[in-house]
């Protein structure tokens, strides 16, 4: 099977290189091995700050919106980050001190949102919290597999249930000027969360819960179903298993599902994400990619990828591929021309600081500008 | 290296990094809180199954066995497949005479076929579907697919020499429904190969592929099924030198998977010669071959990709081949499942929760309007046409459709 271009990833660096290339009227397929990063996305595109408007535009095509407002944003355990494009769920303050009286609301027997650690870091930067827990049939209901309460599970009765949600925490609310809710909300309808805003009588504020992440799961949805609308071929669940390369091209990959049928292309893009994605794998002996056994960047000591400091700046983290200026990966030292290495795959980013996404979404733009300037001349 | 290789589990279950991707796709999670999910119900359980089979549960028989886990899984970790081979090593429940019913379709579409018009007659029937639904516990509101009175096998042997003549040739291997039920379907697949150029052929007896009998708990028959249908399979593959093409997204998925990965049944040698005839069409076309299309053919299409499919990862072959007929408006439809899962949907106790996983689908089916779902699952066809009204019919009979004779 033939195509214009073959990304290697259907992550959030695969699907906005598919999607900006089949814009361009390019036919393009995703290689997707299982489901990706965008289902632990934090909602915020760090290191993104100096071109937004690209991305919101992409975004809102695909029915997700953005906004931009350089600033931090409230984490999980009451602590402050930088941000600036965020999903509409996440809050983007100016500073810290954006509230006087919190009211956090979660659900009795959800254990993947810590209200009393966040209410424990808001009273350190000066405010005062209380918890209030909703007990709803829906939630109980979850409950006789105690395992399975979370937060997508709790997002499908949300997309039903909302606006009891909205009732019950305008009948608990008191003095608070500010609610905190976790984000599980608006899992099929984008517009839930601004509902919510709008019913609520005081600010709300979404705050992440553990993975997954619902307004993560949503974007993926919707940013996949905008790839497709456009005419591009998703191959979910396969996996690139081979390549064939011949002078410093890719004629084409092989995938697990198609074995011994081809696919075919004049670019290739891969976008096949970390350690997590398997994009980069290692052995006790070496680091390496699998696709095509291109060069990578790491340590060859051993010793040398652990930081013993298991919160610490893990050296292997900053381990990638190694490529030229225009993101062409090498292989044996030379360039690999039609391919373009994307996302997570160059490594050294820090998901800290989840600044993933802001270079998943930076080298997927630069890979298609190149693309399509090649093509032009 | 040697360390690492030994270290790959069964199913790749250590690979398992508890990252919970799988539950965001699991169709019977969202419906029905009995279940505690493929991660718990599979790798999570696994762990405690491998300490002490005490630990194995009966609600694993809520999993329906599409597979969505294991597409979904950015690990490649067998899920699904987990949750099956745990259930056939652990599970010593006896079937139920009903599950024994359902399962076993070949027997009982031999046993129909003959009086093919008085049975579809008594099973459309509400006091039959009542009887059944209080002795057997099979869900009265389902619709049951209808017998034909004559077998494709029966059709298709009439014309062996005439098959026989084409300069190339397949075998086929039709499954129970089409033999039974939808002959139809087979006749369609013969007149798109033979306007190919490619005669077809039937395998040495096959049996049914047995997916229903493994997920019923009669996992013995399903093996002998599965080692009679692959010595057929190596027969026509390695002596008569023929590709084994086939019509039903499960059937090929049993065919190619279910018998290595769950009983145990080595198919290695053949796995790459079975294909689902849409690929193998696709494959013909793009090496030059051509298709003459009715000139004026007009259709709305909305394709669903049945979840074996997906798992087969070949949606985009029915895909491709259904957008390349002149005058089909084509919309593929989300990934989702219909929530039959083949005899899951028919018992009684999965009623509720089979209509509730198939809603989403149903919905955006009524929007879209087409005049056909294209689908390459029987079971799918049978759940979409009574949950929607709309026409299901496979893409090999779309194409039949819009060729010319």
């Amino acid at each position: 099977m033939r195509f214009d271009t073959v990304i290697i990833g259907g992550g959030l660096a695969g699907l906005v290189s598919g999607i900006s290339l089949q814009q361009a009227g390019r036919s393009t397929a995703i290689v997707s091995t299982g489901q990706n990063a965008l289902h632990f996305f934090s909602g915020s595109f760090e290191s993104l700050e100096e071109a937004p408007e690209r991305l919101s535009e992409l975004f809102a095509e695909a029915g997700v919106r953005l906004h931009y407002r350089p600033g931090v944003r409230l984490m999980p355990l009451g602590t402050f980050r930088p941000a600036a494009l965020s999903l509409e769920d996440v809050s983007l303050f100016e500073d810290p001190g954006f509230a006087r009286k919190v009211l956090i609301v979660s659900f009795t027997g959800y254990h993947d949102f810590f209200s009393s650690f966040l209410a424990e870091g808001l009273e350190k930067a000066g405010m005062s919290c209380r918890i209030h827990l909703l007990d709803l049939p829906e939630i109980e209901r979850l409950r006789q597999s105690p395992s399975e309460v979370r937060s997508v599970q709790i997002a499908r009765a949300m997309d039903r249930i909302w606006e009891r949600v909205v009732q019950e925490v305008r009948a608990a609310l008191q003095d608070e000027d500010t609610v905190i809710l976790p984000q599980v909300f608006g899992l099929k309808d984008v517009s839930v969360p601004g509902r919510i805003r709008q019913g609520v009588p005081a600010r709300v504020v979404f705050v992440g819960t553990l993975p997954p992440s619902v307004p993560g799961i949503r974007t993926q949805a919707l940013l996949k179903r905008r790839f497709e609308l456009l005419g591009g071929t998703y191959l979910a669940g396969d996996e690139a298993v081979r390549a064939s390369v011949e002078d410093g091209r890719v004629r084409s990959i092989a995938t697990r599902n198609l074995d011994r049928h081809a696919l075919e292309a004049s670019h290739f893009i891969l976008a096949s994400g970390g350690f997590f994605s398997k994009g980069l794998r290692s052995n006790p002996f070496r680091v390496y990619e699998p696709v095509f056994g291109l060069d990578v960047d790491y340590a060859d000591d051993r010793n040398a990828w652990y930081d013993p400091a298991f919160a610490g700046d893990q050296p292997y983290r900053r381990f990638g591929l190694k490529t030229d200026a225009a993101l062409h990966p090498l292989l044996g030292g030379a360039p690999v021309i039609n391919l373009y290495a994307v996302g997570s795959v160059l490594g050294g980013t820090r998901p800290e600081f989840g600044s993933g996404a802001g270079l998943a979404v930076r080298s997927a733009f630069a890979a298609v500008d190149a693309i399509l300037k090649e093509e032009a001349l | 290296m040697k360390a690492q290789e030994y270290t790959v589990s069964k199913h790749n279950f250590e690979e398992c990094m508890k990252c919970t991707v799988c539950t965001v796709y699991c169709p019977v999670l969202q419906v029905n809180p009995l279940y505690p999910g493929p991660k718990q119900a599979g790798p999570d359980g696994e762990r405690l199954r491998l300490k002490d089979p005490f630990f194995f549960n009966y609600t694993l028989k809520y999993c329906m066995n599409c597979k969505r886990c294991e597409v979904a899984c950015p690990s490649g970790v067998g899920v699904a497949d987990l949750i099956q081979a745990s259930r056939i090593k652990y599970d010593r429940t006896p079937p139920k005479l009903r599950d024994r019913i359902l399962a076993s379709t070949d027997l009982m579409g031999s046993l129909a076929r003959p009086f093919a018009p008085v049975v579809n007659a008594v099973t459309g029937l509400g006091i039959a579907k009542s009887v059944m639904d209080a002795t057997l516990k099979i869900d009265h509101r389902r619709s049951f697919p209808k017998y034909s009175g004559r077998s494709f096998e029966a059709w298709l042997r009439k014309r062996a020499a005439q098959q026989a003549a084409f300069p190339e040739q397949v075998a086929y291997f039709h499954g129970c429904y089409v033999n039974y039920n939808n002959p139809q379907l087979g006749k369609d697949l013969v007149k798109v190969l033979n306007a190919l150029g490619v005669g077809v052929q039937l395998l040495d007896h096959e049996k049914c592929c047995g997916i229903a009998l493994i997920t019923n708990g009669m996992s013995k028959q399903a093996t002998r099924h599965a080692e009679h249908n692959v010595g057929i399979i190596r027969q026509a593959v390695l002596e008569r030198r023929l590709p084994v093409v086939t019509t039903s997204s499960s059937c090929t998925l049993t065919l190619r998977d279910e018998y290595p990965n769950l009983l145990g049944v080595d198919n290695a040698d053949v796995r790459a010669s079975v294909l689902m005839a849409v690929r193998y069409i696709f494959e013909r076309l793009e090496a030059g071959a051509t298709l003459r299309f009715k000139p004026g053919f007009r259709k709305k299409v909305a394709y669903h990709v049945p979840c074996h499919m997906e798992r087969l990862g070949w949606g985009v072959f029915s895909e491709r081949l259904l957008r390349m007929i002149p005058g089909v408006e084509f919309t593929l439809l989300d990934s989702a499942c219909c929530g039959i899962a083949g005899t899951y949907g028919f018992k009684k106790e999965n009623y509720e929760a089979s209509q509730a996983v198939g809603a989403a689908l149903f919905e955006q089916i009524r929007s879209v309007d087409p005049e056909v779902v294209a689908c390459d699952c029987e079971t799918c066809k049978w759940q979409i046409e009574m949950s929607t009204g709309y026409r299901v019919e496979n893409p090999i009979s779309i194409l039949a459709e819009s060729i010319e004779q």
